[in-house]
């Protein structure tokens, strides 16, 4: 069984392996490559990096500001120590509506990501384990709707919802989020990779039914490139705007992305809360982007599976 | 975008079991396709066909009557809709390219062995893709608000009075958000696609005398152009959804209009302007502008993918 799988290395392992090889072309091409190039190169992609990493080094520095250090010291010089005093603001601001939203989000993001990987994970698997009627019409579709641009689906979505009378519920924003052609295709992608048909052969002749055949070995083989699909669909919703902006109307029910722009909004006329939509900004950002960066070696062997091969 | 079948998935059949089986795998996925992808499309269709209209002095409320394409030829004779098209065109025509090229570059940098400290540098590009984009564009909005901007204050400071909002340079600035936003996700594809390649090519082209730059240039990139216009592609296609950006940014200009966009335009025609049959009337021909682009390109990649690499 193991052996099966050692003569077909998931995607995944391929970088670690590359890198090896690219860090041994510096040992022995070293000479070629000239010390002023490289010098040149790396100032390119420090400028660069400079770049992209100043807005998010103002939003912590920004963050750690009172609400008129804001506007009277320099954007990136640090001011007097106001962190803590504006999460605490943030906290209790109209009775703690900043978290309701974390909370939220994290429920449309997490409950959302779940369930969309496990569909996408059990079609893509159908699709390339078994043969059956439908299979080419549904690997057609899913390739077709790859071309449907996801905003303009939102508000003919959003008159469906007001008919469904799920406009304004936790339902209405989690359920559309749920069709996601492109884990499909990715799913499809990985079970062919991932699953030898030898293995499911043997499951088969060991008495294993086929559901649990796909949760004790489908799944299990294409967890790497699951992750993938989990991380994109998890940011997909985190990120969501213009559908929940359509949908809900009650301040309860949105998430972050809504009610940070909202305070923005409201900014203008209630000064006080530009520090607040900063601190909130910089709450909002900070744990995906740790569950993201820790995460890479998954969803980067997931990419060079799934969209390069294309 | 064309997915080929890999042989060994030709080999597979049915395997035990009953015949449901297959079925009862993709039957969740099916079902939210049909009612949040296949649903809204019809609806869409459907919806922009009738109009609602208030009968008499109001009394009885309005009735929804069929109106044939007068839904359409309303939203085409808008020239603000109109000027929202060639608005997004002019922006995607710099902002496609400029991102594209920042992207490629810093993968065939990364890719090269030149630049020093690579795996900073790489989390430093990327980070920004780990902030959603409606926070993003808060972010940004700071940075261009002179009050509290770093940047307009450190550009006054060595003599130049830069207005980031005003109406010329407000569509760039936005342009800007979403470079910052994508252009490290595209950096990663296209270095997934690089280090995927075969080592040897280079290493004999190398032994030829060829140097790095006319490897990058010559072979390398050649060699990923499936991966260049596939990341194209999803950019020229978020190009036409423009919405977050520009919608967020709104708050602290006035020269982003409510139609600033097309899909602002539905926006604001759906909910302030209270006439969604209007507004799936728009989408739909949003959708259908999107759709052609998206052929047009993958017809120009299917027959440039042939002609060059492999």
């Amino acid at each position: 069984m193991t052996a099966a799988l050692q003569d077909r290395p998931p995607a995944g392992t391929t970088p670690p392996v590359r890198s090896r090889r690219v860090s041994r072309t510096v040992v022995s091409g070293g000479e070629r490559v000239s010390r002023g190039w490289m010098v040149a190169a790396t100032a390119v992609v420090a400028l660069a990096s400079l770049y992209f990493l100043a807005p998010v080094l103002w939003l912590v520095i920004a963050s750690t500001k009172s609400a008129s250090d804001l506007f009277s010291t320099p954007g990136f010089a640090l001011a007097d120590w106001h962190l803590w005093e504006n999460v605490r603001d943030l906290s209790t601001y109209d009775g703690g509506i900043f978290w309701r939203w974390a909370l939220n989000s994290v429920v449309y993001s997490v409950i959302g990501s779940v369930l969309t990987t496990l569909l996408c994970a059990a079609t893509g698997y159908a699709l390339a384990v078994y043969r059956f009627r439908g299979r080419a019409l549904l690997i057609g579709i899913v390739l077709g709707s790859l071309l449907v641009p996801g905003t303009v689906l939102a508000q003919p979505t959003y008159v469906l919802l007001v008919n469904l009378g799920l406009n304004n519920t936790y339902w209405g924003l989690l359920l559309p989020g749920l069709s996601y052609p492109f884990g499909v295709l990715l799913a499809w992608i990985f079970a062919q990779n991932a699953i030898p048909t030898e293995l499911l052969e043997a499951a088969r002749l060991d008495g294993s039914g086929e559901f649990r055949t796909f949760a004790g070995i489908g799944l299990r083989l294409m967890s790497s490139g699951l992750v993938t699909i989990l991380l994109f669909a998890f940011l997909g919703s985190w990120n969501n705007y213009l559908l929940p902006l359509l949908v809900l109307t009650d301040a309860e029910l949105m998430p972050l992305t809504v009610g940070l722009t909202g305070w923005n909004q409201a900014s203008i006329t209630i000064p006080s809360l530009q520090i607040l939509t900063v601190v909130g900004s910089l709450v909002s950002v900070v744990p995906i982007a740790i569950v993201f960066l820790a995460l890479q070696r998954f969803w980067r062997a997931g990419l060079s599976a799934g969209s390069v091969r294309g | 975008m064309a997915v080929q079948t890999p042989p060994s998935a030709v080999r597979r059949r049915v395997l035990g079991g009953g015949r449901w089986i297959p079925y009862a795998f993709v039957t969740p996925f099916v079902l939210v396709f049909l009612t949040f992808m296949l649903a809204p499309i019809v609806i869409a269709l459907v919806n922009g066909l009738y109009s609602s209209q208030s009968s008499g002095l109001g009394f009885g409320g309005a009735e929804t009557v069929f109106v044939g394409l007068r839904n359409y030829t309303r939203a085409l004779a808008d020239a603000d809709f109109l000027v929202s098209f060639g608005r997004v065109a002019l922006y995607g025509l710099v902002q496609v390219p400029v991102m594209m090229v920042i992207a490629a570059v810093m993968a065939l940098l990364f890719d090269s062995a030149l630049v020093r400290a690579r795996r900073f540098f790489q989390f430093a590009v990327f980070l920004p893709y780990a902030v959603p984009g409606v926070i993003a564009a808060l972010l940004w909005g700071f940075f261009y608000q002179p009050s509290v901007s770093p940047l307009v204050q450190g550009l006054r400071a060595i003599g130049i009075d830069a207005d980031l909002l005003a109406p010329g340079t407000v569509l760039w600035s936005v342009a800007n958000v979403s470079i910052w936003s994508n252009a490290g996700i595209n950096m990663i594809i296209l270095f997934s696609a690089l280090q995927s390649l075969p080592r040897d090519t280079f290493e004999a082209a190398r032994l030829d005398g060829a140097g790095e730059l006319r490897i990058a240039l010559n072979l390398k990139l050649p060699m990923i152009a499936p991966a260049v216009l596939l990341t194209t592609l999803s950019t020229v296609i978020g190009t036409l959804q423009l919405f977050n950006e520009p919608q967020v940014l709104q708050s602290i200009t006035p020269n982003i209009s409510s139609d600033w966009t097309p899909n602002m335009a539905i926006y604001a025609v759906s909910t302030l302007g209270r006439d969604p049959h209007l507004g799936s009337a728009m989408a739909v021909i949003l959708g259908l502008v999107t759709l052609v682009v998206s052929l047009v390109l993958v017809r120009f990649t299917n027959s440039s993918s042939r002609g060059g690499a492999r």
